[in-house]
Order: C-alpha cells, then structure tokens, then sequence
C-alpha cells in the first residue's frame, strides 16, 4: 500500500532504497531467579563478549571515517565492557542472589549511573550515559535484541529515525546512506545542515516517519519538494528514477561552470562563496568551483570532544584549508558556541533563553584565554593564505573595538616573538543582530566588510525561535523588514568602500538571490552544492533590472507579496 | 608495595582520553594497582573507578602497586602521565 508523509524539504535530491530504521529496540527486562549460577555467569560474558566485538567495529569505522581523536570515546566504552569493578560486581550479584544476567546487570549499571550523576562536574555526569550505552549493548544482547547503529551499515540503505545525533550524522557513509529521514526537527537543525553539506536528499520533522515505515519498507525520499513515499508502486518508482536522472544530467550540465565567474549579463562580478565546517568541506568546495569561504564554522573544531583544542591543533586546521584555498578569500567565524551548539567541558550554566544569552562574542570576552588562543592560531595561520576574520554576534561597538583590540594585542606579542603574521588580514562582523543592522552607518567605518547571518537575524528581528516548530512560520526571509535591512548593511558598507556579504541559508534561494543581486550585495556564501545553480542563476540576472526589482519588493506588505511578485516577474 | 605522590597540572584534570590510556596501561601489568584522592582508592584497572574520582587541575594523587612488577609499573605510569602533560 502506498502512503505518502509530508515534512520538511532539508536537503535536496532524490533518494530510493530500502528502509533502515533507526529506532530504540523495547530493552524490558524482569527479574527473575536461576537454578544454574555458573550457565548464567558464562551467558552474561558471551554477552559483553559479542557487544565487544560490536564496539570494536563501531570504533574501526569510526577511526578510518573521523580519526583518532573522535574513535577514542569507544576505547573509553570498551573499557567500561572490561571493568573489574562493573563485570566482578555482577558476577558477585549473580552468584550471589541467583538473579538473571540482565536484573544483575541492570542493577549494577544503575548504581553506578547514580554514582556518576551525583559527582559535581558536568563530563563526569555525562559518562553516565556512556554507562547506559553500553549497558544496553549487553542487555540487548541477552535478549537477542538488535540495536541499530548508522557505524554498522553495509548496504545502500534510507535512515529513518527520530532525530539523528551529530554523532550520528557523522558516522553516516555517503556510500551507504542514500538519504534519510526524521521525526523531527527543521531546515536549520543540526541534521538538515549535515545532509546539505554531505549532499543526501533529506526530509525531516515528518512527525511519524518512524512508526509509519516499517524496516525494509521502499522508501522514495524527495528532498525537493519535503515528501516521503513509502512503498510506491512500480510507475512512481519509475517517474522518481526519471527525476534522479534527470537531476543528474542538469547537475553535469552545471559542472561546465565550475571554473567559470559569476558575473552578471550587465558585467557585474559578484563572488559565489561556500560554508564550511571542518578542513574537510573544502574538498566539496573546490568541486563545486567556489570562488572562497564566505564562512568557516570554527565550532565544530570544539565539539564531539572532552577539552578545547589546542593552539596547535587550530593552526593546523586553519592552515590547511587557507592553502588548500590558495589565495581565494577565507572568512573565518571565531567562536560561536552558546544557543543550540553547547560544549558539556566548558561547565556553562543553563540558560533559560540560550540564543539570547551568553553566546559568541560574548562568551569569547569573558573567557579572554580560550579567544585568544584562537586568535593565536588564526594569526600564525594568516601567512599561508587570504585570510579575513569574523566576529559573530556583534552588538554593539564596543563589543567589535575590544574583540579587534584583542587580535592587535595577540598580533603584536607573536611579531615580538619572531612569527611571520599577514599585514592585510581583513577584520569584519557577522550582522545578525537587528541593532547591528540599523547602526551599519556607524559600524561600516570601523570594520573591513558585513557578513548578513540571515538565520539569526530573521530569528532576532521576526522574535521566532528557530528551533521551535510552532512558529516556524515566521522565519520569512523575503520579508520586506528582513530586506530592508540587509539594504541598510549593504548601503552603509558602499558608502564606506567597504563589501557586504551574506552566510544564511538566504543567499543561496533562488527567489532572494535576484533581490540581494538588485540589493548590490557583493559576496553569496551558502552549501557548497548550491553554489553552482546560484552561479548560473546569477548569470542570467542583470542587475539594472534586479534593482528595480528589490525596489518594488521593498515598498511591499508582506513576505508571501514579494515571494509571489518575484516568482511572477522572473518565472522562478 | 610501592608508591608515588603526584601533583595534577594539567587544565583539564583526568578527563576521558588519559583515563582510557591509564587503564590501558595499568591492565598490562599483573600487580595490584590504584589510585588515591581525597581519601577514596580505587583500583587504575577500572575505568569507573578512576573516572569516579573527578580528579581535577591541582589535585594531589597517590599512586600505589603492588606484585612482581610494580616497580615497572609505577614507572611505566609516571612516563604516561608525563607525556600526557597530566604531571610535570
């Protein structure tokens, strides 16, 4: 039977395959009492046994996909399998008070989770969940129960799942994870960003894609258009597979621009940039003929990890994709932790409203030592390529004159100890804040460029929360508000002969990228396998016309008049 | 039986990754060794064990061993701790 769930289009493409679903096995266990202690002791070490094994392959994958460092927490998880002090102990229940493995086991593990739960520091309350983890492997292996693990796939398969963990999304193999699908979440979720930038088609926030597919199901997954098809017939099946060919025919077609620049009919050069995430990206970067990195999300060198990365370990991180880049801009983000990204080791209390709370810059100056440590990196870097540095979450002035101080301060300690530091390092502001938008005039004499980070400013100036569903209806990029304030940042940045430059999910739709064209916006940052189409779009646009385009659309009522009058103008 | 008090320098204290490699390490030899701080013991073979301590940054710690090969042990120990710029 065929049914169809609607959700939200996070990543685009066309997958189909057989479903793979990720969900919690039922892990009930009762009690009860045995006759045989010593059958029951050997059955409970057959059991970590084989959940040992299961681990071990989960940490092999693990260590050739992510590296060491990110395999380590399952070393830390084998070794719990192997301790004295939870094996002996229930061994010892087991003999003890002839109680099955799994009460035995369960009880142990509890004690323990107890234990490390009430200790007052927040990594070690976190290993209570390493105890679970594991805990579970072996109780589901005492019940013949299997727990699915995206590290285990070896086939082509399409994830459903509730939500999927950025652990989760990291372990996925592009081999065999030909897309996938979520309960929940939004286009802006952790997972949706994931799966643009490892290019599976996605569908998320479906509601019950988990309970209404079954495993092995065939499963069509139209990230276009944010719908999931569960066991289509033979011509639906037939019609998806034109679609997927068809896709990839435009998308060679698209490649013949790779190398090409994104100039508009009337010979206005704009840049087409790509965001990244780790050194890793810039691969997918070069592939899709990016002219630089409009934004370098420096987060995830601090995340999935139990302590802040080292001097170092940024340096070579922010080296390696400047000369990978050779010379083409890099604009990297310093530190934007707080709101829905948190580091467990940093010890930072609960917020009641964390994306209004101490976040980005505003952390970084308060804790000068972990900011200047970046700052350190990224100006040994800096002679290795065009580097420009930004600064998220910029209020106010003051907050730009002591982040800049402190980058002249650390500059001047590094050339006083005889290292080569770049004279035309480029220093520029997110503009995410409506405060920031309104006083660009002012800002745009002090600092070198403005990157719009549209999916902060919408949430800022709309007062929608971006990861609460109910009101993601106000998240309206085309809203004339929304437009007139990235005008407001792009006019005072010319006036100043300085460049403005966008990184939200904005600048790569194809209904916003005429008006931010017509806008004068100089630099579109975005997914790497956007930029193309945005490049050929923009190659068809002159932008005299797209200017009295975005004129109109500014003295427009609402959001969905400026959707429907650029869709009629343009046919997009 | 023999012992060594250390002083913990490192910001992090103990944190999972050197916790993995101590156990890792003591695992290998066949004397009795354990960890003290605060007054509580526990045995370095355990990886809960050592991690229950929540040793931190400037934290006195006692390491003791005790078998055939505790000397070796004990050193083997130190030099990890060492390299892991746990202790100076």
């Amino acid at each position: 039977m065929t049914e169809n769930l609607i959700g939200i289009a996070a990543s685009s493409g066309i997958a189909i395959g057989k479903a793979f679903l990720m969900i919690e096995p039922d892990l009930t266990i009762s009690k009860s009492t045995v006759s045989n202690k010593e059958e029951e002791v050997t059955r409970f070490h057959e059991a970590v046994n084989a959940a040992k094994l299961e681990l071990q392959k989960i940490r092999d994958r693990a260590e050739i996909d992510l590296g060491a460092e990110n395999a380590a927490i399952f070393d830390a998880h084998l070794l719990v399998l192997s301790d004295p002090e939870l094996i002996g102990t229930v061994e010892c229940k087991i003999n003890d008070e002839a109680v099955n493995a799994e009460a035995a086991l369960q009880e142990t593990a509890d004690t323990l989770v107890v234990m490390f739960e009430q200790l007052d520091n927040e990594y070690m309350r976190e290993r209570a969940a390493d105890i679970r983890d594991v805990t579970k492997r072996v109780i589901a292996r005492l019940l013949g129960v299997e727990v699915p693990n995206v590290g285990l796939i070896d086939e082509e398969v399409i994830i459903i799942s509730k939500d999927l963990a950025p652990s989760d999304t990291a372990q996925l193999n592009r081999a065999f994870a030909k897309g996938f699908t979520t309960d929940m979440g939004g286009r802006t979720s952790h997972s949706a960003i994931m799966a643009r930038s490892l290019e599976i088609p996605a569908v998320v926030g479906t509601k019950n894609a988990t309970s209404a597919i079954k495993q092995g199901d065939f499963i069509v997954v139209d990230g276009d258009n944010g719908e999931v098809i569960i066991n289509p017939s033979k011509d639906v099946i037939e019609s998806y597979v034109t679609k997927r060919n068809q896709q990839e025919v435009e998308k060679q077609e698209l490649l013949l621009l790779k190398n090409k620049q994104t100039i508009t009919l009337d010979g206005i050069h704009v840049e087409v940039a790509a965001n990244i995430g780790t050194p890793k990206d810039i691969e997918s970067v070069l592939e899709n003929g990016g002219e630089g990195v409009g934004l370098y999300r420096t987060e995830f060198l601090y995340m999935e990890r139990d302590s802040l990365p080292t001097e170092e370990e940024q340096f070579q991180a922010y080296k390696q994709v400047l000369e990978q880049m050779d010379d083409k801009p890099v604009v990297v983000r310093t530190l934007d932790i707080g709101g829905d990204k948190q580091l467990p080791y940093l010890n930072l209390p609960e917020e009641m409203n964390p994306f209004l709370g101490f976040r980005a810059i505003r952390l970084c100056l308060e804790e000068q030592t972990i900011f200047r440590t970046q700052l350190r990196a990224l100006l040994r870097a800096s002679n290795f390529g065009n580097l420009k540095i930004m600064f998220p979450m910029i209020a106010t002035l003051e907050e730009f004159r002591e982040a800049k101080q402190l980058l002249l301060e650390e500059k001047e300690k590094l050339q006083q100890e005889g290292t080569l530091v770049s004279d035309h390092i480029e220093v520029g502001i997110m503009v995410e804040i409506p405060s920031t938008a309104v006083l660009a005039d002012q800002f745009a004499k002090e600092v070198d460029f403005f990157s719009v980070g549209t999916n902060d400013l919408i949430q800022y100036t709309m007062a929608a929360d971006r990861m609460n569903e109910s009101v993601a209806y106000l998240y309206q990029p085309y809203h004339p508000a929304i437009l007139r304030l990235v005008k407001m940042v792009i006019d005072a940045a010319h006036a100043n002969g300085k460049w403005a430059g966008m990184c939200g999910e904005m600048a790569g739709d194809s209904i916003a990228i005429p008006l931010l064209i017509g806008l004068g916006l100089d630099e579109f940052s975005m997914s790497a396998p956007s930029m193309l189409k945005a490049r050929n779009q923009i190659n068809q646009l002159t932008q005299m016309e797209m200017k009295q385009l975005a004129d109109k659309a500014l003295s427009m009522q609402t959001s969905e008049q400026v959707k429907r009058y650029v869709k009629e103008t343009l046919g997009v | 039986m023999t012992n060594h008090t250390y002083t913990v320098v490192a910001e992090s204290g103990i944190h999972a990754r050197p916790a993995t490699g101590l156990v890792q390490i003591a695992s290998k030899f066949v004397s009795d060794i354990s960890m003290e701080y605060k007054g509580k013991k526990v045995n370095l073979k355990s990886i809960l064990g050592v991690m229950s301590l929540g040793v931190g940054q400037g934290a006195s710690i006692s390491i003791f061993a005790e078998g055939t090969d505790q000397q070796e042990a004990l050193e083997s120990i130190e030099s990890f701790l060492k390299s892991e710029g746990i202790i100076e």
